[in-house]
């Protein structure tokens, strides 16, 4: 997959809910969407840029933290 | 359902308030009070003579044929103008009334011609039969005085003629014009003797405002307006009351046949979703179904640059499962994907996606929703807890405020446009929030109180603004939010409205509508009485298209304005069943009735129904597809009923993805730009050749009835279930009743629903259950579908496209009356005559600056691309802002568009694409590469044929 794309969208999602006051059930609300809309083929592409470019992926730091923060539920069989 | 006249009452139905009891011919009657004489007197099957009524019309009282007699009263008055009053006692019938009426009618007959054997509405013609009803057994005038036997026809428009020497001047066709279609096209030139019906300034109609809807030629009691069709082929044999194969309004036609070739369309009056009116696409543009270019051989080949060879079914199914399973062997289950017709039925989109989840065994599947209202399902099921409109479109019947946003009604879905204009003409405050300015702004006897022109790419900006006028000047509806709707989300979303950077005046440098206009604009929504909203694609289709159907569902929930009837969140939905085919389960993360794919009770009900076990993944979106097959993990592709490479964003890239993968089947009426890339070809079905329902936008549940069998030898439910049997996954329906029977069994919201419920009720309303037997006109109405209303803060950001020197317009695309989105369809018929190419819309400040006039070759570019359109400058068009439409392959519109999408669900952002404009001399270089490939394409298909 096209992983800046994927990054793009993903910060597209996390700019939504980053106007959340509360900032745990945003980071919760960005992966849940992530979860329950994508692929399991565009999360571990995502993960797996994560995992080679930590802190240098290109993600917006809500959206780094909502991913770090709730891995275990993006992670899914590619 | 077979009845080719139906009873006309002669003058439209009152509201049943009070009831009122008489006698006509000494029959008792009870009508509602405001209730006609003709209208009670048909109500007990006495139908009085009439030429100048009928009951799609208020009355007129022109013809004097329908004079009546009653007790204690003096002279003869007209039935059609006169109400029935409590003790009336009314005579139909009288040797006087005989007199009058057979007078009458012979000054109408003295100046018509007597040609009824070779009249194309003989035996259909109302002035016929009146003749015979009131006895004219002479003329005594003679053709020696002056007449308008000679009149000359006006054959201009493609689809009816006008035979001025047939016209009586009932004036019908007038009050059509003007009551129903509301585009006070007709007039009557001149006076007495000198009447005639005027198109116009007496022009020829095409060159006239008429808009082709049919409401005048339906009305004409003569063959004065005829179908050109019925003068064609004569009068029908039968009548199958069907529904609409174009947009999302979903008109109920009687489809007029003789064997099975269909004479005409005409609105169903019965119809609940457009009371026996129409456009030009549904009455008239239904010539596509058998066009020349309709491909009815399935077709294999190797390779896109292989001829095509044409074989049987058997062997193009087979042929298309073994390259799948072999796919799927090789490169995994989840490297084959498909996409749901929105132009299928119900039964047909159910029949797709199951074959993808059992069949295929993964959830690749999606529809154009995709690409048109995702954002809708997405944003309404986040507030008010169901991903679908509020409203039926009766509704607007009782609005006070109409607010439009991001749609052009009068040319997407104009038969609805036509009921808002009525409302609007009837006192009703209109506000129109577009870039552009729609015909709604100004129109005949219809204007806008406020158009907020805003720039496109800031609808969040514009709605918070609109929030922020009713928090902050105290114009919320406590009450209700305090009773309705979650309260905590409530307050943080009334907090985030509230801040200065809301206001009407921060937000006005950002989307250019004055501050004023906002404030007026809001505080007209919120205190002038039910307030409806009604959006478009202009909407969904930004990067921020969710966070406005979000702001929308705020503010209406703010304000009261849902849950009864005249208020509401509409969205007005492009294809005819786009909203079924979201209803069926057609998204990857959706089972039929939106339940998530990852819920196991759900998953659980269809794994024991379709004896597999289901992925609890959501699938790939269609963009996702794409990607994936570039990226080479997706590499076959079953697409029914799309046109993929004219429809979607970025043209190029889906030409890279197709080209990529190893097989594409495509099933279709025609050889389309996406089944030019295609290996195997399936022919397809039009609305006609199969039985089903489709899914307005108001979530009515429509019969759609085989009028002709399929041209190619099956339905479409009947190819999808021929393809899954040859995959291994048996299907075996008998009749789309015993799939509808498996959705019902499956889908709560659909529980209710079976063909036979539709045969008698006409049509319904989902969710159709034990709560609701006969369906919901209006939801939310006690409570929201997700228990308490959610606010959600809808934060604006500007979107990545940005303007820039190399790039400094903004594109926004939309449709046209006469076609129809990539046009496949009307593009094959003689709407080619109203529209026949893309134009580029540009102001005449951006196109003077340019150095171009109107009509040059306009060159466009934005970062995705280039093509080449005829300029048309317009004040229609706000400075920095260009506009065009899609229904045309060459055009390339899509060409330009990025593949910039909504943050929540991938609905691309046509509406915003940054772009040069040049005047240039010849077509774009994509252009050229199109048309060599697209007559490589045309020879293969010619030598499959040879």
């Amino acid at each position: 997959m096209n992983v800046d794309k994927l990054i793009r969208m993903a910060n597209q999602i996390g700019s939504f809910f980053e106007a959340m006051p509360d900032r745990p059930q945003a980071l919760q609300d960005i992966a849940l969407h992530i979860q329950r809309s994508w692929d399991p083929r565009m999360r571990a592409a995502l993960l797996a840029e994560l995992d080679s470019r930590p802190g240098t992926e290109g993600l917006t730091p809500i959206v780094g933290e909502a991913v770090r923060t709730h891995r275990k539920s993006l992670e899914g069989s590619p | 359902m077979n009845q080719l006249v139906d009873i006309d009452y002669g003058t439209p139905a009152k509201p049943a308030a009070e009831q009122v009891s008489l006698e006509i011919d000494g029959v008792a009657v009870s009508v509602a009070a405001g209730t006609s004489l003709m209208r009670a007197a048909m109500q007990v099957g006495i139908a009085i003579p009439k030429l100048c009524a009928t009951d799609s019309l208020e009355p007129f009282g022109s013809c004097r044929l329908c004079l009546v007699e009653i007790e204690g009263r003096r002279g003869t008055p007209s039935s059609c103008t006169t109400p029935a009053e409590a003790g009336m006692r009314v005579r139909t019938q009288s040797p006087r009334l005989a007199a009058l009426r057979r007078g009458v009618m012979e000054l109408y007959i003295s100046d018509h011609p007597l040609d009824c054997l070779t009249c194309a509405a003989n035996g259909n013609c109302e002035l016929q039969t009146m003749a015979g009803v009131v006895g004219l057994r002479e003329v005594r005038y003679g053709d020696a005085g002056a007449n308008h036997l000679d009149a000359a026809k006006d054959e201009s428009n493609p689809y009816f003629t006008y035979d001025p020497a047939k016209c009586i001047v009932c004036n019908r066709c007038v009050r059509a014009c003007e009551e129903i279609q509301g585009s006070f096209a007709l007039t009557i030139d001149g006076r007495g003797f000198a009447s005639r019906v005027s198109p116009g300034q007496m022009q020829p109609f095409m060159q006239s405002e008429c808009v082709s809807c049919g409401a005048c030629v339906q009305a004409c009691p003569t063959a004065t307006l005829m179908e050109k069709s019925v003068i064609e082929k004569g009068q029908a044999e039968r009548a199958v009351i069907t529904t609409c194969a174009y947009c999302g309004v979903g008109c109920s036609f009687k489809a007029e046949v003789k064997g099975n070739e269909v004479v005409r369309m005409l609105p169903y009056k019965g119809g609940q979703a457009n009371e026996g009116h129409s456009c030009v696409k549904g009455r008239f543009a239904w010539g596509y179904a058998t066009h020349a270019d309709r491909i009815l051989s399935p077709m294999i080949r190797q390779t896109i640059s292989d001829p095509w060879r044409e074989v049987g079914w058997d062997e193009a199914l087979a042929y298309a499962a073994g390259e799948f399973r072999r796919i799927q062997a090789e490169y995994g289950r989840n490297s084959i994907g498909g996409v749901v017709s929105s132009r299928c039925t119900n039964e047909e989109a159910y029949l797709v996606q199951k074959m993808i989840r059992a069949a295929f065994g993964n959830n690749n599947v999606d529809t154009c929703a995709r690409v048109c209202h995702s954002p809708t399902g997405y944003g309404l099921k986040q507030t008010l807890g169901e991903a679908a409109g509020t409203q039926a479109f009766k509704s607007i019947e009782k609005s006070d405020v109409i607010m439009v946003i991001g749609a052009n009604p009068t040319d997407g879905h104009p038969v609805f446009a036509s009921r808002l204009k009525r409302r609007v003409r009837q006192g009703a405050k209109l506000i129109v929030i577009d870039p552009r300015r729609i015909d709604l702004v100004a129109g005949p006897h219809v204007y806008a109180q406020h158009h907020l022109k805003l720039r496109p790419g800031t609808n969040v900006a514009v709605m918070n603004a609109l929030a922020h006028v009713v928090v902050t000047e105290g114009r919320l509806a406590e009450q209700f939010v305090q009773a309705r709707c979650d309260t905590d989300s409530f307050e943080q979303w009334r907090q985030f409205v509230a801040r200065p950077e809301n206001s009407p005046e921060a937000t006005a440098a950002v989307t250019g509508v004055p501050a004023e206009e906002v404030r007026a604009a809001a505080r007209l929504y919120a205190t002038g009485g039910n307030g409806a909203i009604y959006y478009g694609l202009g909407v969904t289709e930004h990067s921020q298209g969710s966070t406005t159907v979000i702001a929308i569902a705020n503010l209406a929930m703010a304000t009261a304005n849902v849950g009864r009837e005249g208020v509401g969140v509409n969205p007005l939905r492009g294809q005819n069943n786009v909203q079924g085919s979201c209803d069926m389960g057609s998204f990857p993360h959706e089972l039929p009735g939106y339940r998530h794919i990852s819920d196991g009770a759900t998953r659980a009900l269809f794994e024991q129904r379709w004896g597999v076990t289901l992925q609890a993944e959501p699938g790939l979106r269609i963009p996702n597809m794409l990607d994936a097959a570039v990226d080479g993990s997706f590499k076959g592709f079953y697409c029914q009923g799309e046109d993929i490479v004219q429809s979607d964003p970025n043209t190029q890239h889906v030409v890279a993805a197709l080209e990529a993968m190893q097989c594409v089947v495509v099933q279709d009426l025609f050889l389309t730009e996406t089944a030019n890339y295609a290996h195997v070809f399936l022919p397809g079905s039009s609305f006609l050749e199969k039985d089903g329902t489709f899914t307005n936008a108001e979530r009515r549940i429509a019969p759609v009835r085989k009028v002709m069998p399929p041209k190619a030898g099956k339905a479409d439910w009947e190819v999808t279930m021929a393809l899954s049997n040859a995959l291994g996954y048996p299907m075996r329906y008998r009749h789309p009743a015993e799939i509808m029977a498996e959705i019902a069994a499956l889908t709560p919201s659909f529980a209710g629903v079976t063909h036979e419920r539709l045969d008698t009720l006409g049509s319904i309303q989902w969710p159709c259950n034990a709560q609701a037997p006969d369906g919901t006109p209006t939801m939310h109405v006690d409570g929201f579908v997700r228990g308490k209303g959610r606010f959600l803060i809808t934060q604006y950001l500007p979107t990545d496209e940005k303007v820039t020197r190399r790039f400094p317009l903004l594109l926004t695309t939309g449709r046209i009356l006469s076609q129809y989105n990539v046009g496949t369809q009307t593009r094959r018929t003689e709407n080619l005559r109203f529209h026949d190419q893309d134009l580029l819309e540009i102001h005449p400040h951006d196109a003077e600056a340019r150095g171009i006039a109107d009509g040059d070759c306009a060159g466009i570019e934005s970062r995705a691309g280039s093509t080449v359109l005829r300029a048309q400058v317009t004040e229609r068009m706000q400075p920095g802002v260009v506009y065009t439409t899609f229904h045309f392959p060459e055009s390339g519109a899509n060409v330009i568009t990025t593949d910039n999408s909504d943050w929540a669900t991938n609905c691309p952002e046509y509406k915003v694409t940054a772009v040069e404009v040049s005047r240039v001399a010849q077509p774009s270089t994509w252009q050229k590469a199109r048309q060599r490939f697209t007559d490589q394409q045309l020879a293969l298909l010619v030598r499959a044929r040879s």
